[in-house]
C-alpha cells in the first residue's frame, strides 16, 4: 500500500476575532491519492476555503491551524514560510476564487507568471517568459506571446482565471487546489473553465481538489466527493455514491436545491435556515438546527463518520431509511 | 414526526439574532475603545477648565501684577500663595487666567471653524455627488484647483487686508478647510445615490434639494461626525500657527498659538512655565481629539462590520 | 504621455490665473494706500508715489501689466516698503535658503516616514510596529511651531549641541534643527499612511496569490506590495508639499534662517502687499507645478490610469 499524496488528519482551523473564536474547520480528516480528483462541497461558510488555506499556510494573521496535514508522507502543517515556499506552486498550487482580484493589478501578467519559474526552476527571465507563453497557449489564450506584456485589467474575468490556471500549472504540481474557480464567472465561461480543468487533469496527471458550492459542476468533474458543513465532514464517497444514494440529510438538501432539466415538474427546494454561527457551534452536529430529521442526541453528540458501503461514509444519527 | 418536533424546538431555542441599532452598536464599540474613552474624558476636563476657569481664577487675564513685574523669574513662578497657580507671563499677567482664555479661543476657533468647513463641504459634496455628470465634474475640478493653492498664504493675506478680527479668523479658517470634506461627502453620496430609498424618492417626484437634505445628508452623518472630530484639531493647529506668527488674535486676547509663541520667546530666560502650561493643554487636547476621532471612525466605519 | 503632460499644463494655466487675479483683487480692494502707514506724508508726495508705482492706473491696466511683467520677465513687482528692493531681490535672497532646508525636510519625511510605515506594517504587532505607531501618533500633536521651541530647548539650551537659529550659508549644523522641526509631522503622517495602506495591501487577494507561489516574504513585499502600498503616499505628497511650504514660514521666523517666509511675515506685519502677493504667487506656481509632477508619478505607477 502506497502513502496517499495528501493526508489530512483531525485538522482544525480557528480564528480569534473581536466577537469570539470562529471555528472554521473542526477535526476534519481525509486522504487523497496521486492523480485523484476530489470535490469538497458545501455552502459558503462551511470552512472549505480555510481548509485549503491551512494546507498551504496561507491563513490570515488571526488564524491558527491544528492537527496534521501530510504531503507525500511529510508533515507540512504550520511549517515556517521558508520551508513551505519550496512546496508552494512547485508541488501544490492553488487557484483562487476571485480571478478579478487574485492577480496583481500593478504587474504585467508575464512578469507574474515568469517569476514562478525563475524562483522554483531557476530559469532565466527570457526562458521563463517563453514557458509562460506556452502555458497560456495550453489554457487556450490566443496570441499568448503579446498578452504577456499586458496588465490584468486588460483581460476579462474568464481570461484572468485561465491565466491563474496557467500560472498554477507552470511547475507541473502534484496537487492543484481549485477554490471555487468558476464562481465569479458567467455560466458559459464556467463550462469552458471546467472543461479546461478536465483536460489539465488528463494532460498533467495532477491530483485536483475542487472546492465548490455548486453541485452541478461536481458530477462530471470529480471521482470523489466530500460534503462539508460547519467545518466537519457530513458525508463522503465516490461521486456516484453520494449523488445517487445520498445518506445524509444535508447532502440530500443540497441535491434537491440543484435545478435540473432532466426531471420534469419538480419544485426547487431550499434548505431552511442560515449557515451556522461559527463562533458558537453546538458540541453535536452543526446541522441540527436546520435538519428535518434532528432528534435527541443530535445537538449534544457529534455522530461518528461511519461506513455505509465500501468507501461511502456518513456522519449522521438519523436512520438511513428516513433520509429520502 | 417526533424528529420534526424536536427540530422545531431546537430552532426555537437557538439564540435570537441580536438586533441592535446602528448607533447603539457604534456607541458600544466606542466605549470599548479605551484610548477613545480617555480622550473623551480629557476633552470634557479641558472643556470644564475653559468654562469655569474664569470664575475660579483669582486674577484677570489682562491685568498686570505690578508686584511681579521686573522680577518674574522669582516672583512670577507658579505658586499657590501668590494666586498665580501657573505663574505669570513675562509681563506679569496671570498665566492661569491667560491659559483659560487661550483655551477658550482655541477651542472656539477649532469648533466653529470645523463646523463651517463641515457644513460647506458636506453640502457642496452632496450636491456634486447627487447631480453627477458635468456639474459634478466642474465642481470637483474647482475643488482640485483650490486644493493646489497654498491657502495659508491667502488666508494671511485676507487677514492683513481685511483686518485681524476673530470673525475673519473663523470664516477664513473654515472656508479654506472644506475641500477634503467635499471630496469625502461626494464619494459617499455617489454610493448613496444608487440606493433604493433614494431612487424611490426620485421616482415619487421629490425635489432634488429635498432629497439631498432629507435622504442624503442624514446618511452622511457618520462620516461627517468622524471627519469633524478630526478636523477640530487641524483647525486648532491652523489658528495656533497664525497666532504663533503674531498674525492671529490680538493682545490682550490670546490663544494657544500666541501663548506658545510667548513661552518660546522666554525660554532662553529660564521662564519655562510660560511655555510649559499652554503647551501641555495644547498637546493633551490634540491627543484627545485624535483619539476620540479614531474611536468614532472605528465605531462608525461600516467597512468593519 | 506627452499629451497627458500638455493637458495637465493647460489646466495649470487657468489655476495660476485664478490665483493671481484673486490675490490681486484682494490687494486692490485693500482699504487705504499702501503708503498710508507712513504718517505725515504730504498728499502730493503720496500721489507722486502712487503714480510712480502705477497705482493711479485703472484696475485692468494694473493687473494686465502685473501679469505681463510676470510672464515675460518673471518680474514679481515692487515692494511698497523696501524702496530699494523689489520682490525679485527678496526672492533671490530667501528662496535658495527655503529650498535648501525644504528639500532636505521633504527627503527626510518621505524616506524615513515611508520606510517606517512599511516596516511597521510588515512586522505588524511587533515592537517595531508599536514604535512606529507611537512616533506617528506623538508627532501628530507636535506641529512645527511646537516642535521648534522644544528642539531648541533640548538641543540648544540644555545640551548645547546645535545652534538655535541662523543660517551661516547653510552649514550642516544650522540645517539640522530646521529640518527636524519641519519634517517630523509630515514624516509621521507619511508613516501612518504607508503603514495603513501596506497593511491593507498585505491582506489583499493578489498578495495571497504571490505567497501561494512560494515567494519569500521579502520578495512579496518588494515586488508585489510596494507599488500599490505607495500610491496613497504619493497622493499625500501634494498636500505635504503645501504643508511644508506653509511650515517654512514658522521655520524662517523661529530659526531666523532668512528664507522667504521671514519676508512674508514681515510684509504681512508691514502691510507690504507687493511682497505678500509676489510670494503667494511664487509659492502657488511652485505648488501647482509640484502637483503636476505628483500626478505624473501616480500615472506612471498605476497601470490602470490611461493618459
Amino acid at each position: 500500500m502506497t502513502t496517499p499524496l495528501l493526508q489530512i488528519d483531525d485538522l482544525s482551523v480557528k480564528f480569534s476575532t473581536p466577537d469570539g473564536t470562529v471555528s472554521a474547520v473542526n477535526g476534519l480528516s481525509f486522504d487523497l491519492d496521486a492523480g485523484e480528483t476530489l470535490a469538497i462541497v458545501g455552502e459558503s461558510g462551511s470552512g472549505k476555503t480555510q481548509l485549503a488555506f491551512a494546507t498551504l499556510g496561507l491563513l490570515a494573521r488571526n488564524g491558527r491551524a491544528e492537527g496534521s496535514v501530510r504531503f507525500e508522507g511529510r508533515e507540512i502543517l504550520n511549517l515556517p514560510d521558508e520551508k513551505l515556499n519550496a512546496i508552494r506552486a512547485e508541488k501544490i498550487s492553488m487557484i483562487f476564487q476571485d480571478p478579478m482580484t487574485s492577480l496583481n493589478p500593478f504587474m504585467r501578467v508575464g512578469d507574474q507568471m515568469a517569476e514562478v519559474l525563475q524562483l522554483h526552476k531557476g530559469m532565466s527571465k527570457r526562458r521563463a517568459l517563453d514557458e509562460s507563453a506556452k502555458m497560456l497557449d495550453a489554457v487556450r489564450i490566443p496570441d499568448a506571446k503579446s498578452r504577456l506584456r499586458m496588465y490584468p485589467h486588460e483581460f476579462s474575468g474568464g481570461m484572468r482565471q485561465r491565466i491563474m490556471i496557467a500560472m498554477s500549472l507552470l511547475c507541473k504540481p502534484k496537487l492543484l487546489i481549485a477554490d471555487e474557480p468558476t464562481t465569479a464567472l458567467d455560466v458559459t465561461v464556467q463550462a469552458q473553465i471546467m472543461a479546461l480543468m478536465a483536460d489539465i487533469q488528463r494532460d498533467f496527471g495532477a491530483a485536483i481538489i475542487l472546492i465548490t458550492h455548486d453541485l452541478g459542476i461536481v458530477a462530471g468533474a470529480c471521482e470523489r466527493t466530500l460534503v462539508m458543513y460547519g467545518g466537519r465532514v457530513m458525508e463522503t464517497g465516490s461521486t456516484d455514491e453520494v449523488f445517487e444514494n445520498p445518506t445524509h440529510p444535508y447532502t440530500l438538501g443540497l441535491l434537491k436545491a440543484v435545478p435540473r432539466l432532466d426531471v420534469p415538474q419538480r419544485d426547487l427546494q431550499i434548505i431552511p435556515g442560515d449557515p451556522p454561527d461559527l463562533t458558537a457551534l453546538p458540541p453535536g452536529c452543526p446541522f441540527t438546527a436546520r435538519c428535518p430529521l434532528a432528534h435527541e442526541p443530535c445537538p449534544k453528540i457529534m455522530p461518528k463518520l461511519e461506513t455505509v458501503t465500501g468507501t461511502h461514509l456518513r456522519a449522521c444519527h438519523a436512520d438511513m431509511e428516513d433520509v429520502t | 414526526m417526533l424528529a420534526t418536533k424536536t427540530a422545531a424546538d431546537n430552532l426555537a431555542q437557538a439564540a435570537p439574532v441580536k438586533g441592535r441599532s446602528l448607533w447603539a452598536d457604534a456607541r458600544a464599540r466606542f466605549f470599548r475603545n479605551r484610548a477613545a474613552v480617555s480622550g473623551l474624558v480629557v476633552l470634557i476636563a479641558v472643556g470644564l477648565f475653559a468654562a469655569i476657569g474664569p470664575f475660579i481664577a483669582p486674577w484677570n487675564y489682562e491685568d498686570i501684577d505690578w508686584a511681579v513685574l521686573g522680577n518674574v523669574r522669582e516672583a512670577g513662578r507658579p505658586s499657590l500663595e501668590t494666586g498665580h497657580w501657573f505663574g505669570t507671563d513675562a509681563l506679569g499677567r496671570d498665566l492661569f487666567a491667560r491659559t483659560v482664555q487661550g483655551t477658550q479661543i482655541s477651542l472656539m476657533v477649532g469648533i466653529v471653524g470645523a463646523l463651517i468647513a463641515v457644513g460647506v463641504g458636506t453640502l457642496y459634496g452632496a450636491v456634486a455627488g447627487f447631480f453627477g455628470g458635468r456639474l459634478d465634474n466642474l465642481m470637483m475640478r474647482i475643488v482640485d484647483v483650490l486644493m493646489s493653492i497654498p491657502y495659508m498664504f491667502v488666508l494671511i493675506l485676507l487677514l492683513v487686508v481685511f483686518g485681524r478680527s476673530m470673525l475673519m479668523l473663523f470664516i477664513g479658517i473654515g472656508l479654506v478647510s472644506w475641500l477634503d470634506m467635499a471630496r469625502i461627502a461626494r464619494g459617499q453620496t455617489l454610493t448613496l445615490r444608487g440606493k433604493e430609498f433614494v431612487e424611490a424618492a426620485q421616482a415619487t417626484g421629490v425635489r432634488p434639494f429635498t432629497i439631498i437634505m432629507r435622504h442624503i445628508v442624514p446618511n452622511l452623518l457618520g462620516v461627517v461626525i468622524v471627519y469633524s472630530t478630526l478636523l477640530v484639531p487641524s483647525m486648532i493647529i491652523y489658528e495656533s500657527f497664525i497666532s504663533f506668527l503674531g498674525l492671529g488674535v490680538q493682545e490682550p486676547l490670546t490663544s494657544w498659538g500666541a501663548l506658545i509663541n510667548d513661552g518660546a520667546a522666554e525660554m532662553n530666560n529660564g521662564l519655562l512655565w510660560i511655555l510649559g502650561f499652554p503647551l501641555f493643554f495644547f498637546v493633551i487636547t490634540l491627543f484627545a481629539f485624535f483619539f476620540v476621532g479614531d474611536g468614532l471612525r472605528d465605531a462608525l466605519d461600516p467597512k468593519d462590520r | 504621455m506627452l499629451s497627458y503632460i500638455l493637458k495637465r499644463l493647460l489646466i495649470a494655466i487657468p489655476v495660476m490665473l485664478i490665483l493671481i487675479v484673486g490675490t490681486f483683487i484682494l490687494m486692490y480692494t485693500a482699504p487705504g494706500s499702501p503708503f498710508a502707514s507712513e504718517r505725515g506724508v504730504p498728499p502730493a508726495v503720496l500721489a507722486n508715489l502712487e503714480r510712480q508705482y502705477g497705482l493711479d492706473q485703472p484696475f485692468i491696466v494694473q493687473i494686465g501689466s502685473y501679469i505681463w511683467n510676470l510672464v515675460t520677465q518673471f518680474d514679481f513687482g515692487p515692494s511698497f516698503i523696501y524702496r530699494d528692493q523689489d520682490v525679485n531681490d527678496l526672492i533671490a535672497q530667501g528662496f535658495p535658503v527655503t529650498l535648501t532646508y525644504g528639500f532636505w525636510s521633504f527627503v527626510v519625511a518621505v524616506l524615513v516616514g515611508g520606510t517606517l510605515g512599511i516596516v511597521a506594517a510588515v512586522r505588524h504587532n511587533t515592537w517595531l510596529d508599536y514604535l512606529a505607531v507611537g512616533i506617528s501618533v506623538g508627532a501628530q500633536v507636535l506641529p512645527n511651531f511646537v516642535l521648534a521651541p522644544i528642539l531648541v530647548l533640548v538641543f540648544t539650551l540644555w545640551l548645547g549641541w546645535l545652534p538655535g537659529g541662523g543660517w551661516q550659508g547653510g552649514q550642516l549644523e544650522y540645517i539640522i534643527l530646521p529640518v527636524i522641526a519641519l519634517s517630523t509631522s509630515f514624516m509621521a503622517s507619511i508613516a501612518r499612511i504607508a503603514r495603513a495602506s501596506m497593511l491593507e495591501v498585505l491582506t489583499s487577494n493578489y498578495i495571497r496569490t504571490a505567497r501561494a507561489k512560494g515567494l519569500p516574504m521579502r520578495r512579496v513585499v518588494m515586488r508585489h506590495a510596494l507599488k500599490p502600498a505607495l500610491l496613497p503616499v504619493i497622493s499625500y505628497l501634494g498636500p505635504a508639499f503645501v504643508g511644508m511650504i506653509t511650515g517654512s514660514v514658522v521655520i524662517d521666523v523661529y530659526f531666523s534662517t532668512g528664507g522667504i517666509g521671514q519676508f512674508f511675515v514681515a510684509s504681512a506685519l508691514n502691510r507690504d502687499y507687493g511682497v505678500m502677493m509676489g510670494i503667494t504667487v511664487l509659492l502657488g506656481a511652485l505648488t501647482i507645478f509640484f502637483n503636476l509632477v505628483v500626478d505624473l508619478l501616480y500615472a506612471w505607477i498605476d497601470p490602470k490610469i490611461r493618459y
